[in-house]
């Protein structure tokens, strides 16, 4: 009897691929020197007019086959000399702005793309890229929330404020509520920017196949089918000559969901005009610089609460900065102003923010998508609720849990989807148990002293989280048996590591009844399956799980209904067990599935032995047709999930640290988590996810900032400067534990858990610094020179 | 204004190969793309994140640093080369696949090349000693936790001493569920 495979520890079955060096990244499509490769020429000023772009050194350099700037599009599509859309249109974004691919005569922020070269490789196209001349003229740079809002300057002449968009939402009259609250509190709360970092940068290779009259593009992405729509429309084509593949991904964590990036759109067009393959792969610099950032987020939270710490009214105000331009719309101030209330329900909540314009790269979502910012703000808010009543920090959130009966529950407000917050299920009580437990909350003060005697400083920390995983619209899924019994398995959505290709080959071998090792899967390949949205927002397995899922049901039900007539037996007798249909409790009757997918096929040609027994002559009833009028052939199973709204996954996480009272260095001790996504498909990979989420979680609270000086230079573009963890700088250990309340709104009981990692870490972080300091601590990341100055100033 | 060529010899995974390069064509670049060995990755081109990390004589080397022309007269290793003649993996391979050392796979060639040479000077680290064996390799999606527990691990894989060294691939103790393909 085959085991099932949900909830196990499966071994990836990628791996063996990565592991020998058979990774498929996009530079390594066409690694080949016929290929020629591309470069952008990136403005230097932060804000500034073009006046001239001289070339007349450029088009003679040997080896350059192309050179183009913003003129040149229009001529050769006319859809490219229009900005690049605005993805995501919310109707509260009253002053959207997008750039062009090629700057037209402005850019607003340091690396914006002005010119695109295409040459034999990439040292000649830079080399061409040093023999452009443009004459600028430099205008004032808005750099920073604070210079925004103050609007001496404006980033787009026609925005006035350089406020990009204004919302509000409540669940009822805030004043009134604070109003009546015996105790009221105000924090105001920094978090500074952080950015994605994958490791592979942006890349795109595309070939235009003159015969067939299409394009293939290859590109590191989180939605190949959003490119593959983008580029159809900015090239002219139909869709169905696009192709868009997305091999291996070398991490994505949200920057490589936005698209088109100008080199998405340039790199097909001048692969087109040329007649050959081109190469884009962007270096490190390029990444920082003209890629995106997140988290740049400045809130102000007023709160009312009565003596048990129950909140009465909260009244959240925050500037977001968006950057230069906003093609991928509200989506992370959304998400803030929705998931800022995690498991708690205020009797009365308002949130309003003004997402604004700087001169600086833009922001798209980064794992977390704001609600580490979110989450900062409301568990701050809960630490101070604590310290002010004198209660203990457990017990305050606990006085502000939804309960467990409550669930479906409403928050009242619109979540990032257009749908009603309403989460679907939870156990937040039970939750806080175990991470107590995990932690060591009961006995840390004991701990505490034991450190004091030796001299060290310790605090501890936690924070809560809910997290809106697996929104929609949809994905979909196809599986095909084939007549070997192999299963071949398409979906839509893309990979950056996240082992799909092992999950979803668990749950069509636990559906379909095959072995694990005979399903293989597709992600991210228009050509398999055309429809489909995208990997973001923790819904991978959720919407692909669950598509897949109900595909290989159908795929099932299909091969049984074909077996059955075959074997002359009740459908409703028979079960798949390792690739074999047989009759349950008599598995003497018995068939391939191979062989049922031979039959599924009434063939004119035999082939080979196998199709031989498939041919008209063997198969089917001579007074019918050979396909019946509801049927088709081929055994297959093709189906699309789409969910009523989001599943909301939650999580605690609590940290033990030490400051060092000399040097102001943090470390951190001990690292819990408590975690809740539904039923687990694979233990292995949730928990690797959750390492690398808190790993992510620890830089932005520690390390990671974007350093613009004022004129909107980013002094810290390398890795050399801008400081992610290595594994120095993570804790030796992180604990896990996990609650499962089951979903119910998918077939699987699953939650998404790609982002839950990195959501509460600042907040954990800041609360247990604040802990064993003893000073308030209210602007993420924190620097050990940072933390020097805040003892500064409370030394009395 | 066409570039010197340098006709160079290139001995990569014990194989001689002959190319014609400029001087300033990195050994990364080399490698991947006019050898046609894509296994090793650049991930930043200043030396920091070591995904491009490649033996040249034994010795971790950051391909992004060195000129191909400099590499003449070096042995060099990369990921392709650490499978085994049979096609099995190396014990190190093997350790990261046990214990899902890797997710998107990116900075694994860099570390594999990494851990290799380290084991071959220290087959014995402490858990200490292993943390530090990977602490100049970035990786933005494991954590670190299962990349730690996969550096012991290989080091028991590589020991004869150890019960598991002396096992065929594949069959260990313990080891998530193992598929092959
Ligand atoms: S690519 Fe060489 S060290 Fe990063
Ligand atoms: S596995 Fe993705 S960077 Fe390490």
């Amino acid at each position: 009897m085959t085991t099932k495979l949900m909830g196990q520890k499966v071994q990836r079955t990628e791996d063996q691929r990565f592991l020998r060096g058979q990774g498929r990244y996009v530079d390594d499509v066409h690694a080949d020197p016929s290929t020629l490769h591309a470069a952008v020429l990136r403005s230097p000023h932060a804000h500034a007019r073009i006046l001239d772009i001289d070339m007349s050194d450029v088009l003679d350099v040997e080896g350059v086959h192309v050179v183009w700037t913003y003129e040149d599009l229009g001529p050769l599509s006319p859809e490219m000399a229009e900005p690049l859309p605005l993805l995501i249109p919310h109707p509260d974004l009253t002053q959207g702005r997008t750039q062009y691919a090629l700057a037209r005569d402005e850019v607003n922020y340091v690396g914006e793309a002005v010119a695109f070269v295409v040459a034999e490789d990439r040292y000649i196209a830079e080399d061409a890229l040093d023999k452009i001349k443009v004459t600028w003229e430099v205008l004032p740079a808005v750099v920073g929330i604070e210079a925004s809002r103050a609007a001496e300057h404006l980033v787009h002449d026609d925005v006035p404020g350089n406020v990009g968009a204004r919302s509000e939402q409540n669940t009822g009259d805030v004043a009134a509520a604070l109003a009546r609250a015996p105790h009221r509190l105000h924090l105001e709360l920094d978090i500074e920017r952080s950015a994605c970092t994958p490791l592979e940068g942006r890349g795109t290779v595309a070939r235009w196949d003159a015969d067939t009259n299409r394009l293939q593009v290859w590109t590191s992405t989180q939605t190949s089918t959003g490119v593959r729509a983008a580029v159809a429309v900015k090239l002219g084509l139909d869709l169905g000559q696009v192709d868009v593949i997305t091999p291996d991904v070398g991490g994505g964590f949200g920057v490589k969901v936005m698209h088109p990036w100008p080199e998405e759109l340039l790199v097909p067009l001048a692969a087109r005009l040329l007649g050959r393959t081109v190469k884009f792969t962007e270096d490190r610099r390029e990444h920082f610089i003209s890629s995106a950032h997140e988290r740049g987020q400045v809130q102000h939270i007023d709160v009312g609460f009565d003596d048990d710490g129950r909140i009465i009214g909260l009244d959240v105000m925050f500037w977001h900065d968006h950057g230069a331009y906003t093609p991928y719309g509200l989506i992370v101030p959304i998400i803030t102003s929705t998931q800022l209330l995690g498991p708690y329900k205020p009797e009365v909540y308002r949130v309003v923010f003004e997402s604004i314009y700087t001169n600086t790269v833009i922001v798209t979502p980064y794992r977390g998508a704001g609600r580490p910012q979110g989450c900062f703000a409301m568990e701050r808010t809960m630490d101070k609720i604590a310290a002010y009543l004198g209660k203990d920090r457990t017990e305050v959130r606990a006085a502000n849990f939804i309960q467990p009966d409550e669930f479906p529950f409403d928050q009242g407000l619109i979540f990032q989807d257009g749908r009603e917050l309403e989460y679907d299920s939870g156990d937040y009580p039970a939750s806080l148990v175990k991470l107590k437990k995990l932690i060591g909350w009961e006995e840390f003060p004991a701990l505490r002293e034991k450190m004091a005697a030796e001299g060290r400083t310790v605090g501890i920390g936690l924070a809560c989280y809910v997290e809106g995983t697996g929104v929609g619209p949809y994905e979909g899924a196809h599986v095909h048996i084939e007549t070997s019994g192999k299963v071949k398995v398409a979906t839509g959505l893309t990979t950056q590591g996240q082992g799909h290709a092992t999950v979803f080959a668990q749950l069509v071998a636990d559906e379909l009844g095959v072995r694990f090792e005979d399903v293989e899967v597709v992600t991210g390949d228009t050509r398999r399956m055309p429809y489909a949205v995208g990997t973001f927002a923790s819904r991978a397995a959720v919407m692909s799980g669950s598509a897949i899922h109900l595909a290989a049901k159908r795929a099932k039900e299909k091969a049984l209904r074909i077996a059955a007539d075959a074997l002359e037996v009740d459908e409703a007798d028979l079960e798949i067990v390792d690739g074999v249909v047989q009759v349950k409790g008599s598995p003497g009757t018995r068939m391939d599935l191979g062989t049922v997918a031979v039959l599924s096929n009434p063939l004119r040609y035999a082939f080979d032995e196998a199709s031989k027994a498939a041919t008209q002559f063997a198969v089917g009833d001579p007074g019918k047709p050979p396909v019946a009028e509801d049927d088709e052939p081929g055994l297959e199973g093709k189906d699309f999930y789409s969910p009523q709204r989001a599943t909301f996954a939650s999580g605690m996480h609590a940290a033990i640290v030490e400051t060092d009272p000399d040097t102001a260095e943090v470390t951190i001790l001990k690292y819990a988590v408590v975690h809740d996504c539904g039923h687990l498909i694979n233990p292995m990979i949730v928990e690797g996810q959750i390492h690398g989420g808190v790993a992510q979680g620890i830089g932005g609270a520690l390390y990671e900032r974007m350093a613009y000086d004022p004129s909107g230079q980013l002094l810290n573009a390398s890795f050399m400067d801008f400081l992610m963890p290595y594994v120095t700088e993570i804790p030796d250990g992180i604990d896990i534990d996990h609650l499962e309340t089951p979903s119910p709104l998918n077939p699987l009981g699953i939650k998404g858990a790609g982002e839950a990692g990195v959501i509460p870490v600042s907040a954990v972080v800041a609360a247990a610094i604040e802990d064993a300091e003893g000073f308030p601590i209210t602007a993420m990341p924190i620097s050990p020179s940072d933390l020097h100055t805040l003892r500064q100033e409370h030394t009395p | 204004m066409s570039e010197e060529l340098h006709r160079i010899r290139l001995s990569v995974n014990g194989v001689t190969r002959e190319v014609e390069l400029p001087a300033r064509r990195l050994l990364s670049d080399a490698l991947r793309h006019d050898l046609g060995l894509t296994g090793t990755h650049v991930g930043c081109e200043h030396g920091v994140c070591g995904a491009c990390t490649v033996l040249v004589d034994g010795q971790p080397v950051r391909a992004c640093l060195m000129f191909a022309v400099s590499a003449v007269d070096t042995e060099i290793t990369t990921v392709e080369g650490l499978t085994r003649e049979d096609g099995s993996l190396g014990p190190v391979q093997q350790a990261f696949a046990e214990c899902h050392g890797l997710q998107c796979g990116f900075c694994t060639p860099g570390f594999l090349t990494t851990v290799t040479a380290c084991l071959r000077e220290n087959p014995h680290p402490s858990h200490d000693e292993a943390r530090e064996m990977v602490a100049g390799n970035l990786c933005r999606c494991t954590g670190y936790q299962n990349i730690v527990k996969a550096v012991e691990r290989a080091a028991e894989l590589a020991d004869p001493q150890h019960p598991d060294g002396q096992r065929p691939v594949g069959q260990q103790p313990d080891a998530p569920v193992e598929v092959q393909r």
